[in-house]
């Protein structure tokens, strides 16, 4: 049998099972969209080198996993293990997932004064009607067989939501935990719906405890509307031997801020789609990334930034550093419409490669069809500067901290305005950890 | 301090000192003069540990150690410190940031402490008025931006942090307008002590008006063809480095 047949089959056969948990739920709306989201995963070509969007990333190694559905039996929680992740616990709203299922003793649910931060099941059961505008409404599940996948089992995941005016008071830390060997998939759906003038600040952490293989398919969503402002941090942290493939879809509304920095260090396997869209005059977006490959990993960013409407501003910087046989893929778009006049936009990907034999294919890509706008793009590959490297050893540094500070360096330009200082500390640690191995 | 002997080093194959013999002691001064391609910053940077350079032949003991098994980082914890002709920049890495690490990893080697933030500041305000460094200088990133003044500046301003043994300028007056040789040789005159010993390497006179040798050598094709006291390095200026190549063995003899 074909291959991507019987990954098709492998993995719709978790759907009767989940119907089955739902419940009421299966009469919900909601449901519609899990079952025709099944129907188009069904349908869809499998994506193949051929494809344009997948041109660099072969997922062929995708379809020989035995794939495993977690269940709430796979949940086994090692408090030492998650510690690591869930440092000064007291700083941040904490959901925990373990091997794909909510742990509710290791998390904060909270409601209180206009803010809402909890799993996405208690919010289907509690909150539908703040939900259901939403969900599966931003992203259009069949933007990519991996979008539909993950939207047929929408089930675990987290839902923000900040009324009008309301300021969370921490950030809110979503860990992603999984400390099982099996071949687990794991499907995690993020709602994020700020309402006028709220703001909230986002951290979603993708670890593991040990090297196995699983995978993981997330989607978030997200709604700033007008004069609100998020930031979102993602940092990808999974076994070295996971797939990791995510799509992001958030809409901007007025005077609105959307901040992410994408970073990523784990996987064999790492594709991230994130599409932003200004759905308001005088807004600005925010799409940073850095990423740090070592060994046979591959890590694939694809971005779209779609000006839509007039005066409204993007800042794009992607930073890559690649190590042994590693490759990174850069492909970033940035669509400026007819109507969006005096935009301003900016993008750039810079990536040192520290091998020969690392790798990265870049695409940066502007489609400009207003004539009044200030876009500039632009890509550079390189290595470490030897003379760099000297000019520090003069100084007593030793090699690898030359070389880690070098790269520090280099990397934080993309994360320094995360304006948790924690996280970007955690980060430049991350850097010199990843290094150092 | 230090003794050179016999060096011999190429880079791509191609032989730029061919036995070099210099030994500096504690408190010395020297100068190393001569023309464009003699092999004046090939030595500077030898000594220093730049891995370019092959050394084919010949010892450099400091301080009782042949320096050349060392990696450039352990020589500059041993006490060796170059003021580079061009200083590279380092976008993202602030001076303090570069300072502070380069401090403690040369403190670490020794099996020192490692000096805690106060005194660390205090002792970078203290330098910075040798060198007429500013608050912003220092808190920007290594070199970036900075004027030729201004990065040579810098690298004395390390020096005097670092408090090296043994410094080398490499074409440090190069490119500098009267004013600022003038802070960089008072700067380097007040690091002077019968402790540290400079290397002075140079093209032109005017740097030894500021900074007075006490021993000038003249290096011609890879060797240091004479040696003598300051009023050599005048000599030089009077007839030029044209004359040297004219008159060599003349010059030698005499």
């Amino acid at each position: 049998m074909d291959k991507s047949l019987e990954f098709k089959e492998k993995l719709s056969s978790g759907f009767d099972s989940l119907e089955a948990s739902l419940n009421g739920g299966s009469k919900l709306p909601l449901h519609e969209i899990r079952k025709n989201s099944l129907k188009f995963f069904l349908e869809a070509n499998y994506p193949t080198l051929k494809d344009e969007e997948w041109k660099y990333t072969n997922l062929t190694g995708l379809l020989d996993l035995n794939f495993e559905f977690p269940d709430n039996k796979s949940s086994l929680l090692i408090e030492s293990e998650l510690e690591e992740f869930l440092s000064e616990r007291e700083k941040y709203y904490n959901l925990v997932f373990i091997n794909g299922v909510f742990s509710p003793e290791s998390s904060d649910l909270i409601k209180f004064n206009g803010i809402i931060v909890s799993d996405l099941k208690f919010a289907v059961r509690n909150y539908y009607n703040l939900i259901e505008p939403h969900l599966g409404k931003i992203i259009n599940p069949e933007f990519t067989i991996f979008t539909a996948l993950n939207s047929a089992y929408i089930n675990e995941g987290v839902f923000i939501h900040a009324h009008k005016n309301k300021v969370l008071d921490r950030p809110v830390r979503i860990v992603y935990f999984n400390n099982s060997d099996r071949n687990y998939i794991y499907q995690p759906r993020n709602l994020f719906l700020l309402e006028e003038n709220s703001q909230v600040k986002v951290i979603e952490v993708y670890a593991s405890s040990n090297e196995s293989t699983y995978f993981t398919n997330s989607v978030t969503e997200g709604l700033v509307e007008d004069r609100a402002i998020l930031e979102h941090v993602k940092l990808q942290q999974e076994s070295k031997s996971a797939f990791h493939i995510t799509a992001t879809d958030i809409s901007v509304k007025k005077e609105a801020q959307y901040h992410a920095y994408n970073v990523a260090f784990g996987s064999i396997l790492t594709r991230n789609d994130i599409n932003a869209r200004f759905a308001g005059e005088h807004s600005e977006i925010t799409l940073n990334g850095l990423f740090l490959g070592s060994g046979k990993q591959l890590i694939d960013n694809h971005t779209l930034i779609d000006h839509a409407v007039p005066h409204c501003r993007s800042h794009q910087l992607y930073k890559g550093v690649l190590n042994g046989l590693s490759r990174g893929v850069f492909n970033g778009k940035v669509m400026v419409r007819k109507d969006a006049q005096k935009t301003n936009a900016f993008q750039e990907n810079k990536t040192i490669l520290m091998s020969d034999d690392a790798r990265i294919d870049t695409k940066p890509q502007l489609e400009i069809f207003a004539d009044d706008v200030k876009c500039t793009h632009g890509a550079t590959i390189g290595r470490l500067n030897e003379d760099s490297i000297f000019y520090l050893r003069s100084r007593g540094f030793g090699l690898e901290l030359a070389r880690t500070t070098l790269i520090n360096a280099f990397a934080t330009d993309a994360v320094h305005t995360i304006t948790i200082d924690d996280i970007r500390n955690q980060i430049e640690e991350m850097i010199a950890a990843n290094l150092s191995s | 301090m230090i003794e050179i002997k016999n060096l011999r080093a190429a880079i791509d194959g191609k032989e730029i000192l061919k036995g070099i013999n210099l030994t500096v002691n504690n408190g010395e001064v020297h100068a190393i003069m001569g023309p464009n391609g003699s092999g004046k910053s090939t030595l500077a940077q030898v000594i220093a540990g730049r891995e370019e350079y092959e050394v084919l032949e010949g010892e450099v003991i400091f301080n009782g150690k042949n320096i050349l098994e060392l990696s450039p980082e352990d020589r500059a914890r041993e006490g060796i410190f170059l003021a580079f002709q061009y200083p590279v920049e380092i976008p993202g890495v602030s001076n303090v940031n570069l300072l502070r690490n380069a401090l403690n990893e040369i403190k670490k080697y020794r099996g020192e402490d490692a000096l805690d933030a106060m005194d660390f500041l205090k002792m970078m305000k203290e330098r910075m008025k040798l060198v007429n460094m500013t608050q912003d200088l220092l808190s920007r990133s290594v070199n970036e931006g900075f004027s030729g003044g201004e990065k040579k500046r810098n690298e004395i301003f390390q020096m005097a942090v670092l408090n090296p043994k043994l410094g080398i300028l490499d074409e440090t007056d190069s490119g500098l307008d009267i004013d600022a040789l003038r802070i960089v040789a008072s700067g380097v005159n007040a690091l002077r002590s019968k402790e540290n010993s400079f290397i002075l390497v140079t093209h032109y006179q005017r740097l030894l008006d500021y900074i007075v040798p006490d021993f000038v050598h003249v290096l011609y094709q890879g060797r240091i063809i004479k040696s003598g006291d300051k009023s050599l390095a005048l000599f030089l200026e009077e007839k030029g480095y044209d004359w040297i190549n004219e008159h060599a063995e003349e010059f030698v003899a005499n």
